[in-house]
């Protein structure tokens, strides 16, 4: 993985766990890999894998089981929160992007009902 | 005492050069520490100073809480940026070097890291390739157990797999107990092994911190952060 956004590392590979919790490609009480093996994957220091999964288990989406490992939660509520927390930035993000552009709310929401109404007639 | 290596006020002048000019620095145990500059910039230096193969001019060295001599030569694995096997030898006799040499040298480790760098014993030294001088090179300092491992530019001017390889064996090798100092241009390559970094720039630090509180501060990767202070393109 290339980590070329200017976020910490930790928070990059965080936030790729959490995608992949969120769609579901990591299903709650699956098995996260260990730290090492985890480390030697990203090609990233140790140190960093310890402390994402120290924030994710902050954040309650994981739990690790002494000499067992860490596991995804499998608190549906949290993973629903999750996906819901996800869905927000990215829209946050698009609305962003959007005024950058210089258009107005009104005419995004014009612009998204139009652009959902032709999906629909396809 | 939590600090493996500790330096105080470092000075290394040559005839008409500052190498090093008042450097502190102390780095903790267990730690991977990358001393990032350009060539010329005063790393080797540095570290020949850190190895006890030059004497600094003023200032102090602790490693391990003590001053660097035939004590703390032991305690410290060094890869050289170039290389320092005899052109006659076979990795078998590397081995059996080692063996003499430091008596901290894991022989079972050392065949387990061949195998990973797909290397075997009956090779001929002045048979192999850049990238694997390289990574029988660092084979051989890893399968020491070492307080403080320094790796003089392990990754340059190997090709792309050997480069992987190296990582992998650095991480694989990674332990709470040990050290590693690791100097570097290739910031790009490397940026994610580091839990500290030293930015050196004509023999003075200019930078120096935590790797991700820096990319948290600057909102940039230790990559943008060196462009802008040694202003490469």
């Amino acid at each position: 993985m290339e980590f070329n956004s200017n976020l910490p590392i930790y928070i990059q590979i965080m936030n790729l766990i959490k995608t992949k919790i969120a769609s579901g490609e990591l299903n709650g009480g699956d098995k996260l890999p260990s730290v090492r093996e985890f480390s030697k994957e990203m090609k990233v220091n140790p140190n960093t894998i310890q402390r994402v999964y120290q924030e994710l288990e902050r954040e309650k989406l994981v739990f690790t089981q002494r000499g067992m490992g860490t596991f995804v939660t499998e608190d549906t509520d949290i993973i629903k929160n999750l996906k819901k927390d996800r869905a927000a930035e990215l829209i946050n993000q698009f609305f962003l992007d959007m005024g950058s552009l210089g258009f107005r709310i009104d005419a995004i929401k014009k612009m998204v009902s139009e652009w959902t109404n032709k999906e629909e007639s396809i | 005492m939590s600090n493996i290596v500790e330096i105080n006020n470092l000075t290394k002048k040559y005839a008409n050069k500052t190498a090093l000019d008042n450097v502190n620095l102390n780095i903790e145990r267990g730690k991977v520490v990358g001393i990032l500059g350009p060539n010329g910039s005063g790393k080797t230096t540095l570290i020949k100073i850190l190895t006890g193969l030059l004497r600094q001019t003023s200032g102090e060295v602790l490693i391990d809480g003590n001053k660097v001599g035939v004590k703390t030569k032991s305690a410290v694995s060094y890869l050289p940026d170039r290389n320092f096997l005899y052109k006659w030898m076979r990795i078998e006799d590397a081995c059996h070097m080692y063996k003499d040499f430091y008596t901290d040298f894991d022989e079972a480790k050392f065949n387990e890291l061949l195998a990973f760098m797909n290397l075997n014993r009956s090779m001929k030294i002045d048979s192999l390739s850049k990238g694997m001088h390289e990574k029988l090179n660092l084979a051989l300092v890893l399968s020491r157990n070492a307080k403080l491992y320094i790796l003089d530019e392990p990754i340059a001017g190997v090709d792309p797999v050997a480069r992987d390889q190296i990582l992998d064996a650095i991480i694989n090798n990674y332990n709470e107990d040990s050290s590693m100092i690791i100097t570097t241009h290739l910031v790009r390559d490397m940026e994610s092994m580091f839990d500290e970094v030293v930015f050196l720039k004509d023999g003075q630090i200019v930078l120096t911190g935590n790797a991700e509180a820096l990319r948290e501060e600057k909102a940039k990767q230790i990559e943008e952060i060196y462009k802008e202070i040694f202003g490469e393109g």
